[in-house]
């Protein structure tokens, strides 16, 4: 469970976050929607320690990420940022095999060597595992650092807009990925998407922030809906049921 | 290829590499104004005295301030997030000049090791100014961190410089300047050995160093101390850097084309590279001050200014080269 109570921002003289209180439950994908600028992206970097938390309170597990050790918290919680900016030339096997480090802090072990192989296999990185991270695409770099994520082996696992640079397919298999984790490992997925039908279609529950500001979270159903839609992005939209699944018709 | 002989140059690559350090190492040796042969060594006791009190501290200062430097500019590589600094040129080895510069005045009869402490503290400051002034700069733009360190570099060394002529004491400030092995006897080397441990602990550290080179939020991410690993490299550059002005002078070019080299061929994962790094400095001085004592045999270039050309030609010829690749 993330529980995070009362926790305000403010950055070079304005505010970011407002008093967010928000609980988000053990377990499943909770995607974390709204406009740019909502604050999404400030409130994951608080909860994985990467600022200051300037007030209120917010623990990971049970841990408090402002007092817990960051090694502590590096085996609970793994997190992705929108723009890492990892410039090193690494290959992408060495890089993925990083994700391991909070673990060994030394070589990788048998078992570590184990993991790093299936997440590559898993994220369609076997053919480039040799590969320096410099010479890849856009979206097989993407794909690399999400593969070091999930190497982390943690039970929470937060992704800043992991889907930006990859192609339908990737983001697909992705998306039904971190629905799988959730569902047969019981891993805690918190993910900030801007594609509402990827939210739809793969969320348990999703959270919408607009103004540094929770301003609705639910079961997804509750939340795919015209009126709320509306209430967050500010502009009328469709939502339909094709084949039984929600689709939301934001672009026409 | 398994995920743990990734990234690494075959056997034959690395006998090969071995051997070209070990005949330069023999080669520095019987190189000289003295006629050596092997046969003298065994009949003549002095010139057996000869290689131990000056050709063996001469070469093994040439080894050891080698790798040390080309260690110490990957460090500030990694500290810098930016493939062109080295501390022979943002500022830290002109801080540890005006360091001794200090030192020198308010305590004119120092030992080599206090000289040592005292520049090893100003270069501690130097770099750290720079490294906040750079992590500042756009990180789109690598070239901007270059140029600015050596805008900051011209700037400390200019002061120095200053301060040495109101203070009549311009000759030392050259000595520290310009890099040079002639000087270097049984007794007075020594030091070196320090900055080859502090070689030794990067080789240590280089996981965590590897780390630190994904950026703040990666590291955070990963667990690591950040802040403390950010303050380890420094030191290590620092002192590494105030070492070797303080006992040999300033030798350019090294911290900057070996790392980059290296990089080319075998990556950053620093637990990989960083031997060939530190192996790759050691060749290339032992290469140059050999050059320096041949090429106005029977007197001597000094080897910082030959570095200064080799470096220089290298570093254009990887310029171009990342051009033409990529």
């Amino acid at each position: 469970m993330i529980e995070i109570s009362g926790v305000s921002l403010t950055l070079g003289g304005s505010g970011i976050l407002n008093d967010v209180n928000l609980t988000v439950p053990k377990g499943g994908v909770t995607a974390l929607v709204g406009p740019n600028g909502a604050g999404k992206s400030s409130l994951l970097s608080l909860i994985a320690r990467l600022q200051p938390l300037q007030s209120g309170r917010i623990t990971v597990d049970g841990l408090a990420v402002d007092t817990t050790p960051s090694r502590e918290l590096a085996k609970v919680m793994a997190i992705l940022r929108q723009d890492p900016g990892v410039a090193s030339r690494l290959r992408v096997a060495e890089l993925v095999g990083f994700g391991r480090f909070p673990h060994h802090r030394g070589r990788l072990t048998a078992q570590d060597r184990e993991i790093v192989a299936a997440s590559l296999e898993q994220f369609d990185l076997g053919d480039l595992s040799l590969r320096f991270i410099d010479t890849l695409s856009g979206g097989q770099r993407q794909r690399a650092l999400v593969a070091m994520t999930f190497c982390q082996g943690t039970d929470y696992i937060l992704l800043d807009e992991p889907l930006n640079n990859l192609d339908m397919f990737h983001a697909r298999n992705l998306m039904r990925t971190l629905r799988r984790i959730g569902d047969e490992h019981g891993k805690t997925v918190l993910i900030v998407l801007h594609d509402i039908n990827h939210a739809a279609a793969h969320a348990d529950r999703i959270v919408a922030m607009k103004d540094g500001a929770v301003v609705a979270s639910g079961d997804t159903e509750a939340i795919i809906r015209p009126d709320v839609l509306e209430s967050i992005f500010g502009f009328p939209m469709l939502v339909e049921r094709v084949a039984g699944r929600l689709a939301v018709l934001h672009h026409t | 290829m398994t995920a743990a002989t990734i990234g690494r140059p075959g056997f034959a690559f690395q006998a090969i590499a071995i051997a070209t350090l070990a005949a330069l190492f023999v080669g520095s040796l019987f190189v000289g104004v003295t006629n050596l042969s092997i046969r003298s060594l065994v009949s003549d006791p002095e010139a057996l005295r000869l290689v131990m009190v000056s050709r063996l501290p001469r070469t093994l200062a040439a080894l050891l301030a080698g790798s040390a430097l080309a260690i110490a500019g990957l460090v500030m590589q990694t500290l810098a997030r930016n493939r062109f600094v080295e501390p022979a040129t943002a500022g830290t080895a002109q801080s540890a000049a005006l360091g001794i510069l200090v030192v020198t005045l308010v305590w004119p009869n120092a030992a080599l090791g206090w000289k040592a402490a005292g520049a090893a503290a100003t270069a501690l400051a130097g770099t750290s100014l720079f490294l906040m002034l750079a992590h500042r700069l756009p990180p789109t733009q690598p070239f901007l961190v270059a140029l600015f360190g050596l805008v900051y570099g011209g700037v400390i060394g200019a002061v120095a410089t200053f301060l040495a002529w109101r203070l009549d004491l311009l000759q030392y400030v050259e000595v520290w300047m310009t890099g040079e092995f002639s000087g270097i006897l049984r007794g007075r080397y020594e030091l070196l050995w320090v900055a080859g441990a502090l070689v030794a602990l990067a080789l240590w550290t280089a996981d965590r160093l590897t780390i630190l080179s994904m950026g703040r939020d990666a590291s955070i991410g990963l667990g690591l101390n950040y802040a403390g690993v950010l303050r380890f490299g420094l030191v290590i550059v620092s002192a590494v850097t105030a070492l070797i002005v303080v006992v040999v002078g300033t030798i350019p070019f090294v911290g900057l084309v070996v790392p980059n080299i290296v990089s080319r061929f075998a990556g950053e994962n620093l637990r990989h590279t960083l031997p060939w790094v530190a192996g790759g400095g050691a060749a290339l001085v032992l290469a140059c001050d050999m050059i320096g004592r041949l090429i106005r045999f029977p007197y001597e270039v000094p080897v910082g200014t030959v570095l200064g050309v080799v470096g220089a030609v290298l570093f254009l010829i990887l310029l171009l080269g990342r051009n033409r690749n990529d």
